[in-house]
């Protein structure tokens, strides 16, 4: 039935279409200039201005998108140490980007109206100059020297951090759709594993090997707490398919791999409780709240149940297509203080004596 | 001074009275490339029709998540229980718009088409250098149109691992069910799809070396024949390292081994393999995958360039940087590949690496640009249907380019990598900008093709519509990608980190539902305009390039009696001393002109 209402709605959109047409055909009669469909003055014209038009929303539109959107808390408040870096390379980049815009827009949509076709009038026979093609390879070529250099800087710090102090070593692993985090424990380092070693009955769920004293201490969990200003060196590991480990708030990402062990290294800088009350977040929060409510008022008039409060959190996403439920592989995130953290490891089941032995 | 070739005799003797055509011949199993375009064009259009359906599937999806819809019922049957698309499907969705969309449409549909109609037209030559092979050509692509689309009927669901479909979840049927008999049928379509691509394009590349006619020499082609002539040249060294890419990857899954897979467990098993790599399979893909991009993007641009010099009846300005642009183009992009992989756990050096050579595109790209920019200046502009799509892919290009250099930053990709600013970026840079390019050709040459006028007035609907649908849609997206959305997500609302930009996801939705109705009025000049349209007269645009010295009524060997002979460049548009504003290329120089020297 409804595909049969497809179809007519179809139809009747493509009838009207033709109609039209028509009408548009029998307004020209005797008009034979006119309708061998070639642009007349006219048609120059009146595209000519819908170009300055089209200039006009092009720029309103940007600057829509940049008032409503330009706050976004992904482009500012950053909560790692080399958040700011990229950051500030990212705003550098998108001033470049938008003059670089706002004029080339401005030139080609103006030059359309500018030189609107209009009968008896000639071109300028203008070919070739050498001076121009000069001045617009070098220019561009001066400005991405500048990108690519501060971004190669910034690149090689972001990968390549400070190895001298002593990070703390946490493994994130990966599985169709969740993810755990393995602490290297006292030793700080991470007891060999390996897929082949798990033993889903004895509860061995990452495959970590007990031969190898270092994992011993290892403490697996299902949320990730980091203690705020220390360096924090991941070791990421998946056990399926391909995910990627996206942590946007501290501009942190890398994929895990099955078969390799990947890396990427970060001090977080702004606990989760500070985080929670800047201005920005608490705009952010109230908005999304606020939001929440009104879905909740339509869900309950449904008859189910509304929407929880949202209370900010740092989030570790999946940003790798892994499969069906692939949206909602998530991992909460808690930079806290380290006496903080310290107590809230102690509460954590350490690897030696967590498995069930074998009967 | 050109390669001239003589007229064979078999050749001289084909025309018009040699074979018997019966309907057969002349519009199904056709050897001639004027038939064929319009076959590669007509199949590229459905093709498109499907791919459009499906974005705005999953706009809806994305804007309307979890509620029931009618429209997913009707086209979705079991995957949409109760009009509730099913996740599953979503993915397949996103797989196959991207499949058929880059390789059914913006490669075949686009190079297809225009390469076979333009390149022994305007470089003058009877038909293709192998009339065999681009049959073949032709319906291998049909073929694997078929194949591509079938899959949507297995029971387990099409492919559902993403375009790129990397292993281990493309790989393994365990992982998801489109990679069972879906992801089979995807790599076989792939694998046809190759073989078509490969023979046209060695065509392509043939047919521009040898049957150029006399006087038409390299630095005499129409842009045009230069964009498809170096697109031919990445196409045929880049397909075949994709083809690779899948048969490891149908080793791997049928037969054990373990190329690209490495220390899986999954659903409860461990798996035998053994010491490959995914990594790999991405190295080989986007080998391919990057020049794919230009694959589809430099024919556009080759057509714009053509369309803004005649349309601005100007030279198009600086003909020579323009040629070095696209080789620089197509050079560059075989050696960025690794800008996709900065984060896939390659060495960071690398990185680096690929973020040189990447910025380094930027460069003929601006040098394209400002080019198109200075053709128009003080030109006399008709604004044809063509034109409009023209002067829109330039915009777009610039828009969509421009975030370009962001992407290609390694240490910026970090954060936005997989996010919606990379679905805007690439929309539309290539996605609509190429989009734009097939539509100004098919404006531009279907009185060639058809020898009937497409509507304006409607063509000027058209344009201005998707003109505003297209920034509508993809403007926006930069910023919900910049707040961290990522892409392929079947619904948002398991974040409600991300519940402040679901009013930004339904305005989006909104424009691409309005810009894909409002195709439908392209769709209808199309099809209407072939039977009814206004008759064509033999030069419409006032054009200067050969093809328009050829009849309305298509004749087998293009030119009834003699090739003409070239004795200028494309562009003596509005040239001092000639009192038309356009001189064909096949008019000889008046004493003491002086050709520019280019």
């Amino acid at each position: 039935m409804t595909a049969l209402l497809s179809i007519l709605v179809l139809v009747f959109i493509l009838v009207a279409i033709w109609q039209m047409v028509k009408i548009f055909d029998l307004t020209q009669i005797g008009n034979s200039e006119s309708n061998n469909q070639v642009a007349t003055d006219s048609d120059n014209k009146i595209n000519g201005y819908l170009m300055l038009g089209f200039l006009v929303f092009i720029y309103v539109i940007t600057i829509i998108c940049f008032v409503k959107f330009g706050d976004l808390p992904l482009m500012s408040n950053s909560a790692s140490d080399h958040g700011p870096d990229i950051d500030r390379l990212m705003i550098i980049s998108m001033i470049i980007i938008f003059f670089v815009q706002t004029i080339t827009q401005f030139l080609l949509h103006y030059f359309a109206f500018k030189y609107r076709g209009e009968k008896g009038k000639k071109a300028v026979f203008f070919a070739d100059n050498n001076k121009l093609e000069a001045v617009w390879t070098v220019i561009p070529v001066i400005v991405l020297a500048g990108l690519v250099i501060s971004g190669l800087f910034t690149w090689t710090s972001v990968m390549n951090p400070d190895k001298g102090n002593d990070p703390l070593v946490v493994e994130l692993y990966a599985q169709q759709f969740n993810w755990k985090a393995r602490y290297a424990g006292e030793d700080n380092t991470l007891g060999k594993a390996n897929v082949r070693l798990i033993d889903i009955d004895r509860a061995n769920i990452l495959g970590l090997d007990e031969s190898d004293p270092n994992s011993d201490d290892d403490i697996i969990t299902t949320e990730l707490h980091l203690p705020v200003g220390k360096p924090v060196l991941f070791k990421m590991r998946s056990q399926d398919v391909l995910h990627s480990a996206y942590m946007p708030h501290f501009r942190a990402q890398m994929n895990c791999v099955p078969g390799m062990i990947t890396q990427f290294s970060f001090t977080p800088t702004i606990t989760t409780e500070d985080m929670r009350n800047t201005p920005e977040m608490l705009d952010k929060v109230a908005n999304i709240n606020t939001i929440r409510t009104q879905k909740s008022i339509a869900l309950t008039a449904k008859g189910e149940d509304p929407l929880e409060r949202y209370e900010f959190d740092y989030l570790l996403l999946c940003n790798k297509i892994c499969g069906k439920s692939h949206y909602n592989m998530q991992m909460k995130i808690i930079v806290e203080t380290q006496e903080e953290y310290d107590a809230w490891l102690k509460t954590q089941k350490v690897f030696k004596g967590s498995l069930i032995s074998a009967n | 001074m050109a390669a001239h070739v003589e007229d064979t005799n078999a050749h001289e003797d084909g025309h018009g009275h040699h074979h018997k055509e019966t309907f057969i011949t002349k519009y199904i199993f056709s050897m001639d490339h004027k038939m064929i375009a319009k076959q590669y064009l007509i199949t590229g259009t459905i093709m498109g029709v499907i791919g459009v359906l499906m974005s705005l599937l999953m706009r809806m999806q994305i804007a309307w998540p979890e509620e029931p819809n009618v429209i997913f019922k009707a086209l979705l049957g079991k995957w949409a229980p109760d009009g509730v698309m099913d996740a599953d499907i979503y993915l397949a969705l996103v797989t196959i718009h991207g499949t058929i969309m880059i390789f059914f449409v913006l490669t075949a549909g686009l190079s297809g088409t225009f390469s076979n109609l333009l390149i022994p037209l305007q470089i003058g030559a009877r038909d293709m250098a192998s009339g065999f092979l681009n049959m073949v050509s032709y319906w291998l692509f049909f073929l694997s149109s078929i194949i591509m689309v079938s899959s949507f009927f297995v029971e387990a669901g099409p492919a559902a691992a993403g375009w790129t479909i990397y292993p281990p979840l493309s790989a393994l049927p365990m992982a998801q069910g489109g990679s069972g008999m879906g992801m089979t049928l995807w790599l076989v379509s792939m694998a046809i799809f190759i073989a078509s691509s490969l023979l046209g394009s060695l065509n392509y590349v043939v047919t521009v070396i040898n049957l150029r006619t006399k006087g038409m020499s390299m630095t005499r082609l129409p842009l045009t024949i230069w964009a498809f002539f170096v697109t031919a040249i990445i196409g045929v060294v880049s397909f075949p390292v994709l083809l690779s890419a899948a048969l490891l990857l149908i080793m791997d899954r049928s037969f054990g081994t373990s190329f690209f897979l490495s220390d899986i467990f999954i659903q409860g098993e461990v798996l035998h393999y053994q010491g490959g790599s995914p990594v790999l399979f991405e190295h080989l893909f986007w080998f391919l995958g990057h020049p794919e991009v230009y694959i589809v993007l430099l024919p556009a641009l080759g057509i714009t360039s053509e369309i803004i010099a005649t349309n601005s009846r100007k030279p198009i300005f600086g003909y020579r940087a323009m040629v070095a642009s696209i080789i620089a183009i197509a050079f560059l992009s075989t050696i960025v590949w690794g800008h996709h992989m900065f984060i896939s756990g390659m060495n960071p050096f690398l990185g680096s690496v690929f973020t040189f050579t990447t910025l380094l595109i930027a460069i003929p790209s601006a040098v394209k640009s400002f080019n198109y920019i200075t053709t128009l200046w003080k030109g006399n502009l008709q604004m044809n249907p063509a034109m409009l799509f023209s002067i829109g892919l330039v915009s777009t290009f610039i828009t969509g380019g421009l975030t370009g250099i962001i992407l290609g930053d390694s240490a910026l990709d970090i954060n936005v990598h997989d996010t919606y600013f990379v679905v805007a970026h690439f929309h539309l840079v290539m996605g609509i900008s190429a989009l734009y390019g097939m539509f100004a050709g098919i404006y531009h040459w279907f009185p060639k093709m058809f020898g009937r006028m497409l509507n304006k007035k409607l063509g000027y609907i058209h344009f201005w519509v998707t003109a505003v649908c297209a920034y509508g849609v993809f403007f926006p997206m930069h910023f919900i990608g910049m707040a961290g959305l990522p892409r392929r997500y079947y619904t948002n609302s398991n974040f409600p980190l991300f519940d402040d930009l679901a009013n930004v996801n339904v305005v989006i939705t909104i424009f691409a539902l309005i810009g894909g109705v409002f195709q439908l009025v392209f769709l209808y000049n199309m099809f209407s305009s072939i039977f009814f349209g206004k008759k064509a007269v033999q030069n419409p645009w006032k054009s200067n390039t050969m093809e328009w010295t050829t009849p309305v009524e298509h004749v087998h060997g293009n030119w009834p009696g003699e090739i003409p002979e070239v004795h200028r460049w494309a562009y003596d548009y509005s040239k001092p001393g000639h009192d038309s504003d356009f001189v064909l290329q096949t008019t000889p120089m008046y004493e003491g002109e002086e050709e520019l020297q280019h």
